[in-house]
């Protein structure tokens, strides 16, 4: 089976390439990286500010249940080409992983369907794999913590 | 390529994650497993299945028992980077799909009343 989301990420280079089909037309797609209403919903984040225009700026924070903010995103806007295109940076704030610029490319391949291209450049090659191993180290330590939760129980 | 997609499957749930783990370090039974999770014993029986089917535990037979035990080599795969930050944002673009849908469903809806 065709996996909808593909990453081409080579080897010693600072960039990466994310693509995905959707079951959308293009304008949905573009619509739910463009609107608050949208974007809060599918990335789970509070979008402080959006401001979806040429030179415009946005900032995202991200809190746990009990409210304790967990991450703090920003960026700047530099393009916003409706239906097109975007291009903007984006950094995680108190991270070491710099800022790194985004071009997404939106397109439609029928009424219905559309592709997202995620061209993502890096402050260096380290930067990219660093960021890159996040998920993985997330998710070990989602089950460690779980582990300590059952073990803790026992006890 | 289905092969390694059924592993990230496999260790998307955070149960058989904990299980792996367990078992990083000893050879337990389902028995000695199981007793190690609040879940009914017929879940973990299957998570076992699972996670022995995609080839992360191996299974020895020992006595009248049954062992598992951490498959070092498949589990080497898993950490090959590339594949856990595939499946965020195969994830997050999953929910972004689901919540446009809806949106979508819910226009077409009130598109149908303003026309009656």
């Amino acid at each position: 089976m065709e996996l909808k989301t593909k990453i081409n990420a080579e080897d010693g280079r600072q960039d990466l390439v994310i693509t995905r089909e959707f079951d959308l037309p293009v304008e949905l797609v573009f619509k739910a990286y463009t609107e608050t209403e949208f974007l809060e919903q599918w990335m789970g984040t509070k979008v402080l500010k959006l401001e979806s225009k040429t030179h415009g700026s946005y900032s995202f924070e991200t809190s746990d249940p009990k409210r304790n903010v967990l991450l703090k995103m920003n960026g700047t806007i530099h393009l916003v080409d409706v239906n097109r295109k975007i291009v903007r940076t984006f950094e995680m704030e108190n991270s070491p992983f710099g800022i790194q610029m985004e071009v997404y490319d939106f397109e439609k391949i029928t009424e219905d369907t559309s592709k997202l291209t995620i061209h993502n450049i890096y402050e260096s090659v380290d930067k990219r794999d660093q960021l890159m191993q996040l998920p993985f180290k997330q998710g070990l330590n989602m089950a460690h913590s779980r582990l300590e939760d059952v073990m803790g129980k026992l006890k | 390529m289905n092969l390694r997609r059924d592993v990230f499957q496999a260790i998307a749930d955070p149960t058989r994650r904990a299980i792996l783990l367990l078992l990083a370090s000893q050879t337990l039974t389902a028995g000695a497993v199981a007793a190690n999770f609040d879940t009914a014993r017929p879940t973990v029986s299957k998570h076992l299945a699972i996670l022995t089917e995609c080839e992360l535990l191996k299974q020895e037979q020992s006595g009248r028992e049954i062992y598992y035990h951490i498959n070092a080599k498949k589990m080497k795969q898993v950490a090959d980077f590339i594949e856990p930050f595939r499946q965020m944002w195969d994830e997050r673009f999953n929910k972004l799909e689901s919540v446009m849908k809806a949106y979508q469903q819910k226009n077409k809806e009130n598109g149908a009343k303003d026309k009656n």
